[in-house]
Order: structure tokens, then sequence, then C-alpha cells
């Protein structure tokens, strides 16, 4: 299967673990990645610049989606909130025919035309739904039994949940827990799985913003987890990267490895830890490691 | 149908003054709600179960609290649709983020005083019409929503900020001050939106959009929120971590088409804001150590020439 690649700003800036372990997990399921289709597409505006001005913000998607079409290709994200954003721009484009002929006029320019076709995946999704269960446990080497994750999804790969096909796809709402089972692992379930990371009042209110990663992995880690797994690169930087402040804001170790998705599964697929930079994190996954016995 | 319900109880007046859950076993007609089935609780099982409710028809607010773990209205909420899959019992708990008085009954006063706070009352100047103020209907199309606000406080309950915050002014309280900035026949937006600007306003948001998730009426209390900022922006307010953040944000994507994660921060706080900057620093020396960097120099995506020119299109439409 061939998908026109969206990697998003953060797998090539702040987690580039992301980018060469997704690279890695793909090349062994057989999903054939297009890094040319997308090469020229923007940010997805992470809704931050649809706070300034929405139009803008689905016009820039609607050129990736463009894109996409044009190379004939279905389009991958591997970030919850490009996913999230790109789903929300692509109900109100195919919701609206004037609206998207308005919209395509500004893209004519640059000889683009979004006819509507794009349904934007998740590597999340595509594992669950297009592989399908029982060819990803077919690929699995190695059980990581013993492990007990704890999901954390990102509020935009959940919400709102009919922009994002749970109508229609009901196992989305569970697909990170099919993922951990498949593994072997233990799913730690937790009511923070499906909350705020915190993430995008890091600069705006920090102290919030600690304190959501504090009862996060507090509560993970009192619940049993070993270790967290996500699909959400900002979620990882937040939840990895401030998890020093948010032990001492809480006066308490905390210790918990925050695993990009991409990572655990290929763990299971038996790449080498730090073939996927599983030795670049700010929490250490030394100690996880070598309970599973893969050196780091 | 067989019905399990786990229920949280709490009693300030008994001897256990700690919460726990009580379970009940029932049979209900497919079409009961889950109000139907805790007022058969209370009236055929275990008198003493306390819970609010009145119009039983999603209009009166008083019956919002949490379904497994997700905050709603219980008129409104079919038990069939919320039986776990896996056998379990149906939780109901209170709503969260207010004090619990006794079993499912919250004490709304923070929620009155967070929505009380915005002036939920139009402010008109000038002269009084004869008779009264008009507003063109296209004018209050987009207030349409957010009047049907109920103020039952399910999203207040399921607000992520208010949970590690009570400063935050919260979801309902936002909703009703863009329900009176948007309000064309009201004359005290400025004074509105300076107040909005401040702490525990507009910025505190996460935009989790969990209040949109959970409102039973469709005000979504978060899109409203974003339309203030950009009010509170144009008002020209933009001295604040959250309109720096948002405006460095679009001038990098604008820019070089993507978002450069170095300067996000140093511009969302402010060049001379060497304090908050100084907090930064230990992430960036944690991530140089772990070996884990973004690359210093960014680099412009290719043909970023026809990203700047959409900016230019879509910008002078506004
Ligand atoms: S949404 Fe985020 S990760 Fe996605 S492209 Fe934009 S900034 Fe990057
Ligand atoms: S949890 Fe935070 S960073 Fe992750 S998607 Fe939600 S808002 Fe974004
Ligand atoms: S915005 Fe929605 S959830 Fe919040 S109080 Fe109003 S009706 Fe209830
Ligand atoms: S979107 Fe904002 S107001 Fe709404 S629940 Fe999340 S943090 Fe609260
Ligand atoms: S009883 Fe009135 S809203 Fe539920």
């Amino acid at each position: 299967m061939k998908y026109a690649f969206y990697p998003g700003c953060v797998s090539r800036g702040a987690c580039p673990e992301l980018y060469t372990a997704t690279l890695e997990v793909c090349d062994i399921l057989g999903i054939e990645l297009d890094e040319d289709a997308l090469k020229s597409a923007s940010c997805t505006g992470a809704g931050v610049l649809q706070e300034k001005n929405l139009r803008l913000g689905d016009t820039l998607n609607a050129r990736t989606f463009a894109m996409a079409e044009k190379a004939g290709l279905p389009l991958m994200t591997i970030c919850s909130t490009c996913q999230g954003v790109m789903s929300q721009a692509n109900e109100r484009l195919v919701a609206d025919p004037e609206y998207l002929a308005s919209i395509n006029e500004d893209l004519k320019e640059e000889g683009l035309e979004y006819k509507g076709t794009i349904n934007p995946k998740h590597l999340l999704w595509i594992i669950v739904e297009d592989l399908g269960m029982d060819f990803f446990n077919s690929k699995v080497v190695r059980k990581l039994e013993g492990l007990k994750l704890a999901p954390f999804y990102g509020c935009y790969l959940v919400r709102p949940s009919d922009a994002l096909g749970f109508n229609e796809n009901p196992e989305r709402e569970t697909s990170l827990e099919s993922i951990i089972e498949a593994v072997g692992a233990e799913v730690v379930d937790f009511p923070g799985k499906s909350l705020c990371c915190g993430f995008p009042i890091l600069t705006i209110n920090p102290k919030n913003s600690v304190k959501m990663v504090a009862n996060h992995t507090i509560d993970a880690k009192d619940r049993g987890a070993d270790a967290m797994v996500t699909p959400c690169p900002l979620c990882h930087l937040n939840l990895d990267g401030y998890q020093p402040n948010a032990s001492s804001a809480a006066k308490r170790d905390i210790d918990l490895p925050i695993i990009h998705l991409p990572q655990l599964v290929g763990l299971s697929l038996g790449i080498a830890p730090e073939k996927m930079r599983l030795n670049k994190h700010i929490v250490s996954t030394k100690k996880l490691l070598s309970e599973l016995a893969v050196a780091p | 149908m067989e019905v399990k319900l786990s229920v949280r109880r709490y009693d300030p007046e008994s001897t256990n003054t700690v919460s726990h859950y009580q379970e009940y076993q029932m049979e209900m007609d497919e079409a009961s709600t889950i109000l139907d089935a805790l007022i058969q609780i209370r009236e055929d099982v275990d008198g003493t179960l306390s819970l609010r409710c009145s119009c039983r028809s999603a209009i009166c607010g008083s019956c919002a609290m949490r379904v497994n773990g997700e905050a709603g209205l219980a008129c409104n909420t079919k038990v069939i649709d919320v039986i776990p899959s896996d056998g379990t019992p149906i939780v109901v708990e209170p709503a969260g983020n207010l004090p619990v008085i006794k079993d499912l009954v919250v004490d709304f006063q923070p929620f009155w005083n967070q929505v009380k706070s915005v002036e939920p009352w139009l402010q008109p100047a000038g002269e009084e019409p004869e008779a009264e103020y008009l507003a063109p209907d296209e004018d209050m199309l987009h207030l349409a929503g957010v009047v049907s606000c109920i103020l039952c406080g399910a999203c207040v309950s399921d607000c992520t900020v208010l949970e590690v915050d009570s400063n935050f002014l919260g979801p309902a309280a936002l909703a009703k001050a863009y329900r009176f900035v948007g309000d064309p026949r009201d004359d005290a937006d400025a004074k509105r939106l300076e107040t909005l600007n401040q702490e525990g306003g507009v910025w505190d948001c996460t935009r989790c959009m969990k209040c949109v998730e959970v409102c039973p009426k469709g005000v979504a209390p978060m899109d409203r929120i974003m339309s203030l900022r950009e009010k509170v922006m144009d008002a020209g307010h933009t001295n604040t971590n959250g309109a720096r953040h948002a405006t460095a944000f679009v001038d990098s994507v604008r820019h070089s088409g993507w978002l450069d994660e170095l300067k996000l921060p140093i511009k969302s706080f402010g060049i001379f804001n060497l304090k908050a900057m100084i907090g930064l620093i230990p992430l960036a020396i944690r991530s140089q150590r772990a070996g884990k960097v973004p690359p210093l120099i960014h680099k412009n995506i290719p043909d970023v020439e026809n990203v700047r020119k959409i900016f230019d299109k879509v910008e002078n439409k506004k």
C-alpha cells in the first residue's frame, strides 16, 4: 500500500526519533511512503493559525489535499494534531461545495484543485484499519510480555469524534489499546488517556501545562504503568520534555518513559531501539529496555 | 432489559465521609434514560439517593452529571447507548470541577460566579430607543448556537484546564461572554475584551475540545473562545504570551511554510521576558544532553512563495 506521507513539523524538528521510527516501521509493514508528493505542503496550522484566520487554514490544508490527489495517493499523518486539524478542515471543505469552489479559486494560480476525495489517516488508523490486526499480528516477532503500557491519544485524535469518523469507524476509539495488546503488552487504562497533555498552553500558562503533565504521568504510574505510548509528537514533547518540571512541581519521582507509537510497534517488529533513537529521550528508556532484554 | 448501575455516593452527614460506589441492578425499558433509572432507584430501591432534575427534556439544565466518565444530561442519555460492552455496570458520577454537596448534587456557586463575572447582560450605549433595541437578523444568526446554552455545566465539569486551575473563567462563562461581545446591540466590547484578555481568560484554554464534545446543546464553547481570541487581538491587545504565540506561529508558517519551534517560545514570551525564557532553557539543555536536537537551521519548504501568495490572497479577504 502506498501513501503520500505528511510528516508534520514536529517529526522533522523537535522529534526526529519519530520520523526515523516511522520510516523503519513502514518499511517492514509494507507501507510504501511517497515523501515527494507533499514536500511543498505547509503546516496544517495546528489550530493556532485557525484562531487568527480559519479560511487561511482551510486553504492551506486544501492545498495539501490537492497535492495528494494529484499524486493519486491516500494521505498518511503521524501526529494527532495534524490529523485532527486536517480532518476538521476536510469536513468543512467537503460539506460545502460552494466554499470548496471559492477556496479552489485561490489554489488555481499554483495549478492545484481539491476535488474532495482525500481522507487523511493517521498511521495508527492505517495499521488497525487498512492493514488489519491479523496482518499486523503476523508481523510481530517480539512479544513485549510483562510490559504495562498506558495509552495517551492526544485531544485531536479523539475530538471532535464526528469529524474524526468515529461513527463510521468505532474501532478508532480503542485503536491504541488494540496495538498495545497486539504487541503482547498489558493496557493500563486511566481516565487521562483521552484528555489534554497541556502542550498548547506551554508558553502561555506554563504552570497549568506542567500540572497536566504531572497529573497524567503520575496517575498512569500509580496504576502500574511502565511507560506511556502516544501517537502525538506534541504530547510527547510535553510529557517527556517537561516531565522533570512536573516531577519537581509535584515533589516526587515520576520517571515514566514516553514512547512514540511507531517506536512501540518497531520494538515488536524486532527493530533495534537505537535505530529508532529510543536512546534519545529526555526520560530515559534504558531501564525499560533492559527489562525487555533489548539493549538500548 | 437488565441494567447495572454503579453510582458514586457521598453523604457529608454520614460517619463514612469518603465517597464510594454503590451498585444497583434493575429491569428497564429500552427507551429509558439514565435519569429514569436514577429516579427509579430513588423511588423503589433507595430513597436516600440525591440528584437534581426538573424538566426531563434537556431544557432546564439541572441534571448534568458524568456517565462512564463523560459529562452530559442524564435526561438526554439513553441507558441502551451507554451500557459497556464488557458487561461492567454503567458508572454514574456527579459533575466534575464543582464541589459535591451530596451524591449527584454539586454546588453550582463557582459556576454562577464565573458566569456573573462576564456581566451577562446587554450594555448598550447612547440614547434609549422608543421601543426595543433592534438588530438585523443576519447580525444575530451567528449567536443562534450560543444562545442555546442552558447553563447545565457539562462543559465546566469536563474542562481540562479547570481541573488544574480554578481561576480559569471556563467554557460556559466564556461562551456567554462571546454572546454579548458578538451582539450588535452591545457597546461594552472594549471593556469586555480587556477583561477577557487577562489571566484566566481566553488565552488559558488548551483547545482540548472537551467542552465542544460534551455540550448537549451544540454551543461549541471552544469555538467561541477562538473567536474571542481573534477579537481580543483585533482590539489591539497583542501584548500577551497568547497573542504573541499565535502571531509568531502564523509568521513562521508564512515565512517558511512550517513551524520554527526554536523561535516560537522566544517570540511568545516576548524578547524582554528573560525570566520566562530562562525557564525554558532547561528543555534546551536537556534535549542537547539527550542528543535529541531539532535542526538548528530552519529551512523553508520548497516553493514557499506559493504559501506566501495564499497568505496574501486570503488575508486580503478579511
Ligand atoms: S500541526 Fe503541528 S506537527 Fe502538524 S504540521 Fe503543524 S505544527 Fe507541525
Ligand atoms: S494532548 Fe495536547 S498536544 Fe496532544 S493533541 Fe491534545 S492538545 Fe495537542
Ligand atoms: S455551553 Fe453547553 S455544556 Fe456548557 S453550560 Fe451551556 S449548554 Fe451546558
Ligand atoms: S477547549 Fe478550552 S474551555 Fe473547552 S474544555 Fe478544553 S480547555 Fe476547557
Ligand atoms: S432534567 Fe432538565 S435538563 Fe435534564
